[in-house]
């Protein structure tokens, strides 16, 4: 019906191939517009989450002298919401690969790449909306970032750890095609913010359970976005403990090139 | 390969693991026609559609659509053609109208286009339902998922089991359009396990089992196979079958079929149809034996299928 030109440049096609990837993404807005109170308890959620460990756990945990529990907590809890995106990426890829989507997709023709950049796009906007409710509910418990650029900062690495789980939640959802077997991925979230220094000290922890949870990259970002917030931390004398920040880099870098290479192929590999 | 092909397939395999799904499938389908890929479950009927929509590779053997090769310019195949899997691939979470202009755009319709396109399909496909797809009745879903198929006026159509699951309604409904479609020259592959179903649609029809073509043809190419008409007896005595049996036997000179549970004999009786059915209900009469019912008639598809597939179908 439309006469499509056959020959397009590589620029023509890179424009092209952006607005499908914007497309797909735009979907996700539409879903949020359509179903506005999934996006409510998607933020309601961890906030929940903070206020039941803060006000209940709040006074049995010991945190670094003299700081107050949520100015502890909060940049743990930041992480942790990055960490359940985990899971939320995942559903959305097995949801669309098992209910025939991710087909109707591929037998468009519209650039391939869209289906991985779109939800790359709508998951990353998602958790820009996610933690700027949980800094607002951080700022109505008393917690408090000592400088806007360090907080920025703080943000930007949070963000980044979010960006390379996304790439690892697109390659576990491609091959598990399966929502229900999400689950068991969702419930392993929780281990894994507990065997990291989001909660507790690393260093209250049996030794080899304290160098697991030291070497977590979860720890690093967490331990980053303290400093950078100008929150307490918990220290720590181990190489991995002092170039938290640094870390908090490379740790999401490794990941993303592990799983943006393993997403892609998986993707390209559909047809295998 | 044929010019004139819509659909072309020569020698197409597929294996997953171990497991052959495609077993060599050669396909050739003339533009404006419906094709119908008739087999049971398992036979390979979706793997042939997902190899033709360029979803997946095959293991062995080649495919052209609308003129391209499936596997080398899966691109330009996907401009051509539309595709109605055997789910409904459509976003739950969007409204009917929301998915058409989501599919239409990225068909590279451009956004006023996609919505222009998306009202038309709507209005034809009879969907005015406003909200999400997680809403909607199966019948809904498939006339929105055969709507997403249409959205770029595609050459060639791809069908996997279409009304399976669907009320009679909605089937109908369905038939109506696949057979508006075909009048109108788009040329349609449409798999089912219903042999009415390909009997009412197609104009030849490929029957496949454990991934091989078994037969093709024109539905009354198919029927004729079994070898023209078949007499059929319902006799109202059990006790007396045999006697029948024998006497219907004698006058048809063929070896009858004979069903206790339901007290039928039947047998072949080639082109001689009249004649044989007088001399044997004479015969019968003579012999006092009371017919409940007697027909001559055409195999069904089903009796065609069976036969073809060696009888473990429906
Ligand atoms: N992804 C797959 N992995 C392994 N085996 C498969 C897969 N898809 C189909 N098969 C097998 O291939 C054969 C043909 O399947 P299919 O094409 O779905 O048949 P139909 O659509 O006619 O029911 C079946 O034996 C099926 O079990
Ligand atoms: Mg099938």
């Amino acid at each position: 019906m439309t006469a499509v030109p056959v020959t397009e440049g590589p620029l023509r096609r890179l424009g092209l191939a952006l607005a499908d990837g914007w497309t797909v993404a735009r979907r996700d807005l539409i879903h949020w517009a359509n179903q506005p109170m999934t996006v409510v308890f998607g933020v309601l959620f961890p906030v929940m989450i903070t206020l039941a460990f803060g006000y209940l756990f709040g006074g049995a945990v010991d945190v670094p002298a003299g700081a107050d529990y949520f100015a502890f907590l909060m940049p743990g809890m930041y992480g942790m919401t990055m960490l359940f995106g985990l899971g939320s990426t995942m559903v959305a890829v097995a949801t669309d690969a098992s209910r025939g989507v991710t087909d109707r997709f591929r037998s468009l023709p519209m650039a391939p790449s869209a289906v991985l950049v779109g939800r790359a796009v709508a998951d990353l906007l998602h958790s820009v909306l996610v933690l700027a409710g949980m800094l607002a509910c951080g700022l109505a418990v008393g917690w408090r970032p000592a400088t806007l650029s360090g907080a920025l900062g703080a943000a930007g690495l949070l963000l980044l750890l979010r960006f390379a789980l996304l790439w690892a939640g697109i390659y576990l959802g491609l091959v598990t095609r399966d929502p229900g077997a999400v689950t068991a991925v969702q419930t392993l979230e929780f281990p894994i913010g507990f065997l990291s220094n989001a909660f507790v000290a690393p260093s209250t922890m049996p030794g080899w359970l304290g160098a697991v949870a030291e070497w977590n990259p979860l720890s690093s970002t967490v331990a980053a976005a303290r400093e950078l917030f100008g929150n307490p931390g918990w220290g720590g004398d181990s190489w991995i403990a002092r170039n938290a920040v640094p870390m908090a880099v490379v740790w999401p870098l490794v990941i993303t090139a592990v799983f943006f290479v393993l997403a892609v192929r998986r993707h390209q590999r559909l047809d295998r | 390969m044929h010019r004139l092909s819509a659909i072309v397939a020569r020698g197409l395999r597929r294996t997953y693991g171990g497991t052959t799904a495609l077993d060599g499938i050669d396909l050739d389908v003339r533009p404006g026609t419906v094709r119908g890929l008739l087999g049971p479950n398992g036979a390979g009927k979706t793997t042939a559609v997902r190899i033709l929509t360029t979803l997946l590779r095959p293991t062995g053997g080649r495919a052209e659509v609308a003129g391209f090769d499936v596997v080398t310019h899966p691109r330009q195949v996907r401009r051509s053609i539309g595709l109605v899997g055997q789910h409904a691939a459509v976003d739950e979470q969007l409204t009917g109208r929301q998915n058409l202009e989501l599919f239409g755009r990225l068909s590279r319709l451009g956004a006023k286009a996609a919505r222009a396109r998306a009202a038309e399909l709507l209005e034809r496909v009879g969907l005015d339902h406003a909200g999400p797809v997680s809403a909607y009745s199966g019948g809904m879903r498939r006339r929105l998922d055969l709507a997403a198929g249409l959205i770029l006026a595609p050459s060639v159509l791809f069908l996997d089991e279409p009304t399976t699951g669907l009320d009679p309604r909605s089937r109908a409904d369905l038939w109506r359009a696949v057979r508006e479609l075909a009048a109108g020259g788009t040329t349609v592959l449409l798999t089912t396990q219903y042999l009415e179903e390909a009997d009412q649609l197609a104009d030849r029809i490929t029957v496949v089992d454990a991934g091989r073509v078994v037969a093709e043809g024109t539905p009354g190419e198919l029927k004729a196979r079994l070898g023209g008409e078949r007499l059929v007896v319902v006799v109202r005595d059990a006790e007396r079958l045999a006697q029948a049996a024998a006497i219907v036997g004698r006058a048809t000179s063929a070896a009858p079929e004979v069903d206790q549970d339901t007290r039928r004999v039947s047998a072949g009786v080639g082109t001689e149809g009249v004649r044989v059915l007088t001399a044997a209900l004479t015969a019968l009469s003579e012999a006092g034996i009371e017919a409940e019912d007697v027909t001559l008639r055409r195999p069904t598809l089903d009796e065609v299928f069976l036969d073809l597939t060696g009888g473990d179908a429906r």
